[in-house]
């Protein structure tokens, strides 16, 4: 297994330089409209002060909220999308990847690798909303199947957190379809064997990241308000033809109706699920 | 002979032209012969039948990937009833899921195949107007994958290998399919199809419209119609997102790259089963033929597989899937001292 650098996230090519405007001082809150400090917010880990809005982190500062400082090592980093379809509506697939590439500073659209949470050694998996809407094709699909295959090799709980508006990717056609079979199938021999898997659902994740690994924890736990589900809202009503009602697969829908076990605030995420893999432990 | 309540595709025309055409003759030929007269006129309907047999062939043999969609979604193709029907004998429909209702968007019951026994799981969509509202389009709540667990579960329990036909434009998009867990109950099916202890062959039989679709998709074996497809999103989806309106479906069928033939060349699916010629609307029985040859064909040869075996198979099979390309990471070189040098001109 590729180990990327040192053991600091900091010397890890790419991610160390994430690109992103500097914006101003101050910030306007999605959920509450406040007008807020944007340093109190990056303090906060990323949640609004007045309202718990909890606003988008990237895999990169998420791993630093999730797991003990510096010891996450980045696994399969390697891995290119190809384009096996050549697929071009506007823009060639090729020069769409690039260009999100250089925009997020990420590979690809999910980041897979072990760390330690509260002492306790993990296999970690997170997809990034940010690259391509988080969307699935080929590299994501094996990068978190070689996670998942890893951990039931060394027996270690895995830990996914799913952030990804784009369900399964179109560019990538039948290939990306077929991931979530592929991670499915794996999912399927590590629960056999006894693995434990904790699904962290985050805002958004819907389609075929919903309809696969994400809704296939043995936990499943997520952000306050984050949308979740499997067609989109869109879709749905133009085909109901109806208002869709208020909150509508959002984590509280998801809680109401049976199919979360948990909505934890962003700062007790770490914290909860140090204490769930702690119960699960022998 | 076409009848006015048919469906025409706009490509068919030529053939239909042709059709008319000859049903002109015979009828000038009965005429002729109640009156002793069948010279020249016999000559001319044989010649026309065989050219009509030729542009059949022809056209169907091209159809681009937007005219595959329609004929995927002929009004008159061939449906998962259809089938049982004409493939299998004694078919015993099970209905319940235990939890919320009787799907009609998916069957489920007990067949015999020639001299086996089978669970038989597959998409409906109805044929007139009040059987595809029941049935939805085709597009399955929770319900109908929750059923074809249970069934499966029978299945495997006792032996049974499963017969899956998809047939569907996706998984429902409702407000009640979603406070049902329409995307964990997809993901349950993939899970526990990929471990169940039985063999499972699974069809396109017409449209293999995405999740909805590999629901119920997950098998030892994949084969597809002829004139069939089987993508990540319809193609009207497609391009209302990437194209801005579903008006360019077409471009977004093209781009897909999702017919039978494309997916047999990517490795996804196993087999094309071939079609009468003109599709499978033209000639159901014949249709029915081919499936059941190609159904009898694998489940013998799935029959001897040891179920651990299988199930690894079955494992490698959705394992290897994947376009990626692995490069020879940088840092894996650092790690090298030996490489260090060469590092920077290898990344």
């Amino acid at each position: 297994m590729a180990k990327i650098g040192g053991d600091s996230l900091n010397s890890w090519h790419g991610h160390s330089e994430l690109k992103r405007v500097p914006e101003g001082v101050w910030m306007r809150c999605d959920g509450c409209s406040a007008t807020l400090f944007r340093k109190q917010v990056d303090q906060n880990d990323k949640v609004c002060p007045e309202c718990n809005h909890h606003f988008p982190v990237t895999a990169v500062e998420r791993i630093n909220q999730l797991l003990d400082q510096d010891t996450y090592e980045d696994w399969f980093s390697n891995l290119q999308p190809a384009d096996p379809l050549q697929f071009d509506d506007r823009r060639p697939y090729p020069e769409r990847v690039k260009a999100e590439q250089e925009r997020t500073g990420l590979n690809e659209a999910a980041l897979v690798g072990q760390g330690f949470i509260k002492g306790i050694r993990i296999v970690f998996g997170i997809t990034d909303s940010n690259f391509i809407m988080g969307s699935m094709g080929s590299v994501v699909g094996e990068k978190l199947t070689r996670a998942v295959e890893a951990a039931t090799r060394q027996k270690l709980p895995l830990v996914i957190v799913s952030g990804s508006g784009g369900g399964a990717r179109m560019h990538e056609g039948i290939f990306s379809l077929m991931q979530m079979a592929k991670i499915s199938t794996a999912l399927g021999r590590y629960r056999r064997e006894g693995g434990l898997f904790i699904s962290v659902l985050t805002h958004p994740t819907m389609g075929g990241v919903a309809a696969s690994f994400a809704s296939l924890g043995d936990i499943i736990v997520a952000e306050p308000k984050a949308l979740v589900g499997f067609a989109g809202p869109r879709v749905i009503e133009q085909t109901v033809r109806v208002q869709l009602p208020q909150g509508f697969q959002t984590s509280e829908f998801l809680l109401e109706h049976g199919f979360i076990d948990r909505i934890v605030h962003r700062r007790d995420l770490r914290s909860m699920i140090a204490q769930l893999i702690d119960y699960a432990m022998p | 002979m076409p009848s006015f309540s048919e469906q025409r595709l706009p490509f068919e025309a030529p053939i239909y032209e042709m059709e008319l055409r000859l049903g002109e003759m015979e009828t000038q030929y009965a005429k002729n012969r109640a009156v002793g007269d069948t010279s020249k006129i016999g000559e001319q309907i044989r010649r026309l039948r065989r050219e009509l047999a030729a542009l059949k062939r022809e056209i169907y043999s091209q159809l681009d990937s937007w005219q595959t969609v329609q004929v995927s979604r002929h009004q008159q193709r061939p449906q998962t009833r259809d089938y049982l029907d004409l493939v299998f004998e004694q078919f015993l429909e099970l209905h319940g899921d235990r939890a919320i209702g009787d799907d009609k968007a998916i069957v489920t019951g007990l067949a015999h195949l020639d001299d086996m026994k089978v669970m038989f799981i597959g998409h409906q969509k109805g044929k007139n107007l009040a059987e595809r509202t029941a049935c939805h389009f085709g597009c399955a709540h929770p319900e109908g994958y929750r059923k074809a667990l249970l069934k499966m579960r029978f299945a495997a329990k006792f032996g049974l290998p499963i017969i899956s036909f998809i047939d569907t434009p996706g998984a429902y998009p409702g407000i009640s399919a979603e406070e049902r867990g329409q995307a964990a109950i997809i993901a349950e099916s993939l899970m526990e199809m990929s471990q169940i202890r039985t063999p499972i062959v699974c069809v396109v039989i017409g449209e293999g419209g995405s999740g909805g679709a590999l629901g119920i998709g997950i098998g030892d074996r994949l084969g597809m119609l002829e004139h069939t497809y089987y993508s990540v999103i319809s193609p009207e989806g497609c391009a209302s997102i990437l194209w801005k309106g579903s008006e360019h479906a077409p471009k977004a069928a093209a781009a897909l790259k999702f017919t039978s033939r494309d997916l047999l060349r990517f490795g996804i699916t196993d087999e094309i089963i071939p079609e009468p010629s003109g599709g499978a609307h033209r000639d159901h029985r014949e249709a029915a033929s081919n499936l059941k040859s190609f159904l009898l064909r694998n489940l013998r040869e799935l029959k001897g597989v040891p179920l651990d075996d299988l199930v690894d198979r079955r494992y490698e099979k959705y394992r290897k899937i994947g376009a990626f390309v692995e490069s020879i990471a940088a840092a894996e070189l650092l790690d090298e001292p030996q490489l260090n040098g060469k590092a920077e001109t290898m990344v």
